[in-house]
């Protein structure tokens, strides 16, 4: 009997070796599929002739292809925009796309230097706008914003849109992407409910506060909030912050300047959260809810208040009972000397849509983009999803839901004092230590100051790291 | 005719090779390359940073969370899950209607790893799940928790399910092992008169040794993912504050979220060669155990 074969243990260390030998030979013989697209194909190869009523030099007959994210809003709103584009151009052909997982259609795309002429990068598999912009696969839309606007006489595109819409596509100085919806962040509350019980919206946090111990004896939860995803308790703690410590809070934050995150406006605002939470106001178990788990409590009035932003109203059709009647309202301000009034709001607006520089008939691209936000098409919008779009007026006339008119009524009081963080968009790795840090310290396991002496390391961090792209406001 | 044999060889092997090396080899291939670049997942274009991205590995506290659950994991959801299957097994052996208890077993084998951890995260609800609601109702509410909220249970609560996941698959395994022992062997030491104990550890544990050892492969190379379950299941995902956090998730989320292909393909090798070893030293140690038991 021969024991040889069994006695020397499989595998090797000389077929292990070997293995590894063949597959170090093979790899630069297949590295080359990856990255193999043309580094400038140049975009932008079908174009005519600019006139009045071709502003952006269209050529009439050069093929359109547009990727819509059918999320919740579908992509009826596109078609409409497309029908109108052919109604234009009967000669060019419109190819469109509605798709659920954006990002992975269009990333060989993107690699391969073919991307469509438009791409709407929206919904939980989009690609990162970041990194878009950093690898040059963003067009510029300047010529599209000082165009003039589709139906308004007498306006530029740029000039029809709400305040900050602009500036949330603008990365380096460069306008690259336009947000379709409009969206305002805040605290929301069942306005029967409150009136039954006779409670009102707070102004300030110390109102706040004797409220919810009001709310708290009444045996409901003050507060729930969508613990799966600390992003959700992040906004109002970052909008009580920018109001107390104003823009510069606010640009110091996005721009990563050293100590950013030890200002006071920041810290107070941490210490505000940790007392809420401190005083029990949290619904217990909220740590663990879903999204979804912690609005089904809080419409069945389990608790009195959830944060959140402008979408609550659509996200919670069905699941809310007839006559909840919804509201939001802004964060309370936590001083009397606050450098924000207190009807400010955090707003910014998303459903990015791009004409990736590389797409072929980018002047399409951009009058495509010229019809859908118009202002009939944003109204219809609106009316279909209960969304605020990012067309000045385009709600207006329109008898609004209770949710979406508060949140109109919350912009128009908040007039220029509107603000948004860009460092969510800017740096996702700030942003998860961020929502880390405020899952912590509302879970009472860290304290304010180690709240933003943990953020203010992975600010450092990232500001150190010469391999991100920066940006500043 | 020997042309002809050639040729039908030929036909019937190379479609099958030209696949594995376009959809195995090639991708292998590709990301050891690509972990050594900046590569961003959308440019057409990747520059070469040499061994940056694996030295930053060593800095990125979220990954060594992620090392660290991973290492608990691989220690952890074999032996629990052995344990369990081998138990389970050996008291189908003998034990009335154990086809019908095997099949029940089997069930959750046959839902994928989402379903699993989204049935989980309702059973871990601290309100309303399955789980704090039977605690309660026995009057253990005082044990009732925030399972996947509370850093110390976040992770055994996650690989709870991952042994409940895979439990009934090794049962089926095992029992199949087992029917291979001779039954003279039982038969004997009943007759010596040994105890079901003794005869599980003398008989059956080392009978059925070699099939144990594969599943520890099986089972290690499982735990060294857990990337289905943590990101279905979680806070955060990978939460609360990484506590969860498993190598694939971080890779997931630089690749995906950050745009950072290069890095997380780093991480990737990293798991690959974590993942070899593991299998050549288990089979290596599976050989040697051979040779004692002949």
């Amino acid at each position: 009997m021969n024991l040889e074969p069994q006695l020397r243990p499989y595998p090797t260390r000389r077929t292990v070796l070997k293995t590894a030998a063949t597959a170090a030979l093979a790899v630069p013989l297949l590295s080359a599929c990856v990255t193999s697209g043309t580094k400038d194909s140049g975009g932008g190869t079908e174009q005519g002739e600019k006139t009045t009523d071709n502003p952006l030099g269209v050529k009439t007959d050069a093929p359109l292809e547009v990727v819509v994210f059918k999320g919740g809003y579908g992509d009826d709103y596109a078609i409409k925009a497309e029908t109108q584009y052919t109604q234009h151009y009967p000669k060019a052909k419109v190819d469109h796309k509605g798709l659920q997982k954006v990002g992975e259609a269009m990333q060989p795309r993107f690699v391969a230097g073919n991307p469509p002429d438009v791409v709407d990068n929206t919904g939980a598999g989009r690609l990162d706008i970041a990194t878009l912009v950093s690898a040059g696969q963003a067009g510029d839309l300047t010529d599209l914003l000082d165009a003039p606007a589709f139906d308004v006489p007498g306006k530029k595109v740029r000039e029809t849109l709400l305040p900050g819409v602009v500036d949330d596509g603008t990365f380096g100085g460069s306008t690259v992407a336009l947000n379709f919806t409009y969206t305002v962040w805040g605290v929301w509350f069942s306005k029967p409910f409150f009136e039954a019980k006779g409670w009102t919206y707070p102004k300030t946090w110390a109102e706040m506060l004797a409220l919810c111990e009001t709310i708290k004896k009444a045996g409901v939860a003050p507060w729930t909030y969508q613990g799966k995803y600390p992003e959700y308790i992040n906004d109002p703690l970052l909008s009580m912050a920018a109001k107390v410590g104003g823009k510069d809070l606010i640009k110091a934050v996005d721009n990563l300047e050293p100590g950013a995150w030890k200002q006071d406006g920041l810290v107070q605002a941490a210490t505000a959260f940790a007392e809420l939470a401190g005083k029990n106001y949290l619904m217990s178990g909220s740590e663990a809810l879903s999204h979804t788990e912690a609005q089904a409590a809080w419409c069945q009035k389990k608790a009195a208040f959830i944060p959140c932003g402008s979408w609550l109203e659509s996200e919670q059709k069905g699941v809310a009972p007839a006559g909840f009647d919804m509201v939001m309202g802004a964060v309370p301000a936590l001083t009397a000397s606050d450098k924000q009034p207190v009807a400010a709001v955090q707003a910014a607006s998303s459903e990015s849509f791009l004409v990736p520089s590389k797409a072929k008939n980018q002047a399409g691209g951009k009058e495509y983009l010229r019809m859908l936000f118009s202002k009939a098409s944003a109204t219809e919008f609106a009316k279909a999803n209960s969304t605020l779009p990012a067309v000045a007026g385009a709600t207006d006339g329109l008898t609004l839901s209770s949710g979406l008119g508060s949140v109109r009524d919350a912009v128009v009081a908040a007039g220029d004092n509107t603000f948004t963080y860009r460092f969510r968009t800017w740096y996702a790795p700030l942003a998860k230590a961020v929502d880390d840090a405020t899952g912590e310290l509302v879970n009472k396991r860290i304290s304010p100051a180690d709240w933003s002496t943990r953020i203010q390391k992975a600010a450092d961090a990232l500001a150190k790291d010469a391999t991100v792209t920066k940006y500043t406001r | 005719m020997r042309h002809g044999r050639w040729r039908f060889l030929l036909g019937a092997l190379v479609p099958a090779l030209v696949l594995h090396v376009v959809f195995v080899l090639s991708p292998y291939a590709q990301a050891f390359y690509l972990s050594l670049t900046d590569w961003t997942g959308v440019a057409g274009e990747a520059h070469y940073v040499g061994a940056g991205n694996y030295a930053r590995l060593g800095g990125d506290s979220l990954f060594l969370d992620a090392v660290r659950n991973n290492a608990v994991m691989l220690v952890v959801v074999p032996f629990v899950t052995i344990a369990i299957g081998l138990g389970l097994a050996s008291l189908l052996r003998k034990g009335r209607g154990a086809g019908g208890y095997q099949i029940v077993y089997f069930f959750p084998q046959l839902l994928s790893l989402v379903v699993i951890g989204v049935l989980w995260g309702f059973v871990y609800n601290p309100n309303t799940g399955l789980l704090n609601s039977g605690l309660r109702a026995v009057g253990l509410g005082s044990l009732a928790q925030s399972w996947l909220a509370e850093p110390v249970f976040a992770l055994a609560a996650v690989m709870a399910v991952l042994v409940w996941s895979s439990v009934g698959f090794y049962v089926v395994l095992f029992r199949a092992a087992i029917d291979g022992i001779p039954p003279e062997l039982y038969e004997a030491a009943l007759l010596d008169g040994a105890g079901a104990w003794t005869t599980f550890r003398r008989i059956t544990v080392p009978l059925v040794r070699e099939t144990v050892q594969v599943a520890f492969v099986y089972l290690g190379i499982a735990a060294l993912d857990g990337f289905a379950v943590v990101q279905v299941m979680t806070v955060g995902p990978g939460g609360p504050d990484g506590a969860t956090e498993v190598i694939g998730l971080s890779l997931y989320r630089n690749a995906f979220t950050y745009g950072k292909f290069g890095y997380a393909s780093a991480m990737g090798v990293a798991l690959f060669f974590a993942t070899l070893t593991l299998a050549v030293l288990a089979l290596r140690a599976g050989r040697r155990e051979r040779l004692e038991l002949a």
